[in-house]
């Protein structure tokens, strides 16, 4: 068989598979079809990807739904709504990118939002004219790398791939040093709220020291530095706006919450203006979004209106109080510890919980007596129900709107059942 | 009364949760009455007095880090020889000890308080719940969890801290694993979760010997018995791990099974 073949009859499988299991009603309907279709053909991820456009988004926080921005930044200028390629459902692997590539025009612009550890394999696969990376933390550490470790194998796939542009958050020192070989970067002040990941200089080792009040700078003595950035997000009274070097503004006035979703936002608006939109006009197109695969969503759970909010590490954790920070409303902190989550539910002892103070908190899912514990200690009074439905339930008696903030599979659960 | 606890180097060891037992046992501390100080010791700075010092996790090359920054400040083997309690946790353990890997494959000088002594396993990283059954009859099942590649040994001048029913602790000795090591105050274990979360009686022990050091170090009397406090909400998630974790249940988890010929079991009853 002719490996121009071999890979269509490979790619017609990954479709069948994916269409079976859907039909079945065994799942989304993604990881499956790629997964015989990365069996028939090893290099099929490589044909899908030839003679298309591609576009990378991946960090810790913020890829499924910087992709699901860029996404809708590309759309009007690739034929409307479905006309780009990607992997919504968040399979962000090999599997999933198959997946996505397989079904749709063989030509069609492809944004596709990859696990940390599979970029390097990414970036060769696909040649992709924009990689986006967001931000480095500690996630999932019984299953994943050290982030320093990533952050070097970046750097070296990074520096190896010539045809990328990198679009690359100039506050987070493990981003600033994966991008550091790129030939091409694009720097875009994107925050970075949880530093403690971020101290030690991955270039020699030393220390690296935030500017105090307020300032955005960071230095190591060795010289590695936050490098001049290229676009910034400013606030004013007037609202958010995206700042270019040259004097462009752009206003940033999204669907969904958040300063972190502003700075995504930001991020997809400066890799889609690589490939030649209008970055006003990505963000406008960006606004119509009101929420990201149920993440920010409003549901009705048992007669209780309720937000729902998806932060599965410190990083997370801390851009979500600082959102939901001034509310008063109860709150329902739902945690799991399954595989993809991270069997390791210590991580919540890097979460400041002592913010929720003052409000009405339930914990629940499988771990609430680990997350209990945790807000024992944070002096955070609070109720414990393992059922995620009924904490929800007891958390509405109190009135109003409750924020149900949940892990991966935590979230994903309430999300299929509501 | 009065306790200073102190967590170590929390930007360089702090990377799997660990900095919540220095929360627990000043919260431990202050539900009782005793007026107690959390204090974050940072790497750049000496390390403050204290009564009690928290060491984390942390990735290799930090741990490096933290051990160069240990060895120069001194003041952590100053504090621990005048009876002050360490409690160690997994690269902090490794670190305390005699030597440990590092990232670069080499053998790098530890602070030398506790006589263990850490190499590289060869067996797959050692990931996963830990019940392990203290030496010390007045301690019950210690239950954690390890994400550690190291196996480290504990040498004449320690003893084990205790022995592993799940899980792969120390990962030394046939069929006799132990978990974790202990010689006088000084306390290291490579059980996160954090640990005195977990084990709340644990957190109590060192509480007591904190109080003691700190009473003997001001020539002031010995502390009473520590208050009993309502743990109700530790018990019942000891209740839940000690179930998940009972050997029955578990899947395959233990590691580094094969020891290296001529190792030492010492303290293994």
């Amino acid at each position: 068989m002719s490996p121009g073949i071999r890979s269509s009859a490979a790619a017609v499988a990954t479709r069948a598979v994916n269409t079976a299991v859907r039909r079945v009603g065994r799942g989304s309907g993604t990881v499956a079809g790629g997964r015989v279709g990365l069996r028939l053909d090893p290099s099929l991820l490589e044909h899908l990807g030839a003679g298309r456009r591609t576009l990378l988004v991946t960090g810790t926080n913020g890829k499924t739904t910087t992709t699901r921005l860029l996404v809708a930044a590309l759309e009007p200028a690739c034929g409307g709504p479905g006309s780009v390629a990607t992997n919504a459902t968040g399979s962000n692997m090999p599997a999933g990118h198959v997946a996505a590539l397989a079904t749709g025009r063989r030509d069609a612009t492809a944004v596709l939002e990859v696990d940390e550890g599979y970029l390097a394999e990414a970036l060769v696969a696909l040649d992709p004219v924009v990689s986006v990376l967001l931000n480095l933390s500690r996630d999932q550490l019984d299953r994943t790398s050290e982030v320093r470790m990533l952050s070097g194998r970046w750097r070296s796939a990074l520096g190896a791939a010539e045809h990328t542009w990198v679009v690359a958050n100039a506050d987070d020192p493990l981003v600033v040093w994966a991008a550091g070989e790129a030939s091409r970067v694009r720097w875009v002040a994107a925050g970075l709220g949880w530093r403690a990941d971020a101290v030690g200089c991955p270039a020699c080792e030393g220390r690296i020291t935030f500017e105090e009040g307020g300032g955005d700078g960071w230095v190591c003595r060795c010289g590695f530095s936050r490098p001049v950035v290229d676009v910034s997000v400013e606030r004013d009274g007037a609202g958010t706006w995206a700042v270019w070097r040259d004097g462009r503004r752009a206003r940033v006035a999204l669907g969904i919450p958040g300063k972190f979703n502003a700075s995504n936002a930001v991020m997809a608006a400066e890799a889609a203006g690589i490939t030649g939109v209008d970055a006003g006009a990505a963000l406008r197109a960006m606004g119509e979004l009101e929420s990201v695969g149920g993440r920010f969503s409003i549901k009705d759970v048992k007669g209780v209106p309720t937000r729902l909010l998806l932060a599965k590490n410190p990083a997370g954790w801390h851009e979500l109080l600082e959102l939901v920070g001034d509310d008063t409303g109860s709150v329902v902190v739902a945690i799991n510890a399954r595989l993809a989550d991270g069997r390791d539910p210590s991580w919540l002892w890097d979460v400041d919980f002592e913010r929720l103070g003052g409000r009405h908190v339930v914990a629940t899912g499988e771990r609430c007596l680990d997350l209990a514990v945790r807000l024992r200690y944070a002096q955070v009074p609070h109720l414990t129900v393992r059922q995620p439905e009924a904490a929800v339930a007891i958390a509405g008696q109190h009135g109003g709107r409750v924020d149900f903030i949940g892990n991966y599979t935590a979230f994903a659960e309430l999300l299929g059942r509501s | 009364m009065s306790l200073v606890v102190v967590v170590v180097y929390p930007e360089l060891l702090g990377t799997y949760g660990d900095g919540g037992n220095g929360v627990v046992l000043w919260r431990r501390a202050r539900w009782r009455g005793i007026r107690s100080e959390l204090l974050m010791a940072s790497s750049d700075q000496p390390l403050p007095d204290g009564d009690v010092y928290c060491l984390g996790g942390g990735e290799d090359g930090p741990q490096v880090q933290a051990a160069a920054a240990l060895r120069s400040d001194g003041r952590l083997q100053g504090a621990a020889d005048e009876g002050a309690v360490v409690l160690a946790v997994c690269a902090g353990y490794q670190i305390i000890g005699t030597s440990f890997p590092g990232a670069d494959g080499e053998q790098h000088p530890g602070v030398g308080l506790l006589d263990v002594a850490t190499v590289k396993g060869q067996g797959p990283r050692a990931v996963g719940e830990v019940l392990a059954g203290p030496f010390d009859p007045g301690l019950p099942f210690l239950t954690g969890f390890e994400n550690h590649s190291g196996v480290t040994t504990v040498g004449p001048g320690a003893s084990p801290l205790a022995a592993v029913q799940v899980g792969s602790g120390n990962g030394v000795g046939p069929g006799h694993l132990t978990e974790g090591a202990v010689s006088g105050r000084v306390m290291g274990t490579y059980l996160h979760g954090p640990v005195l979360a977990r084990n709340p009686a644990l957190a109590d022990l060192l509480l007591d010997w904190g109080l003691k050091g700190a009473a003997e170090r001001r020539g002031q009397e010995l502390p009473t018995p520590l208050a009993v406090l309502d743990d109700a909400e530790e018990e019942a998630l000891r209740a839940e791990r000690l179930a998940s974790g009972s050997p029955g249940r578990r899947r395959s988890r233990r590691r580094h099974r094969t020891a290296p010929a001529g190792d030492d079991l010492r303290g293994v009853p």
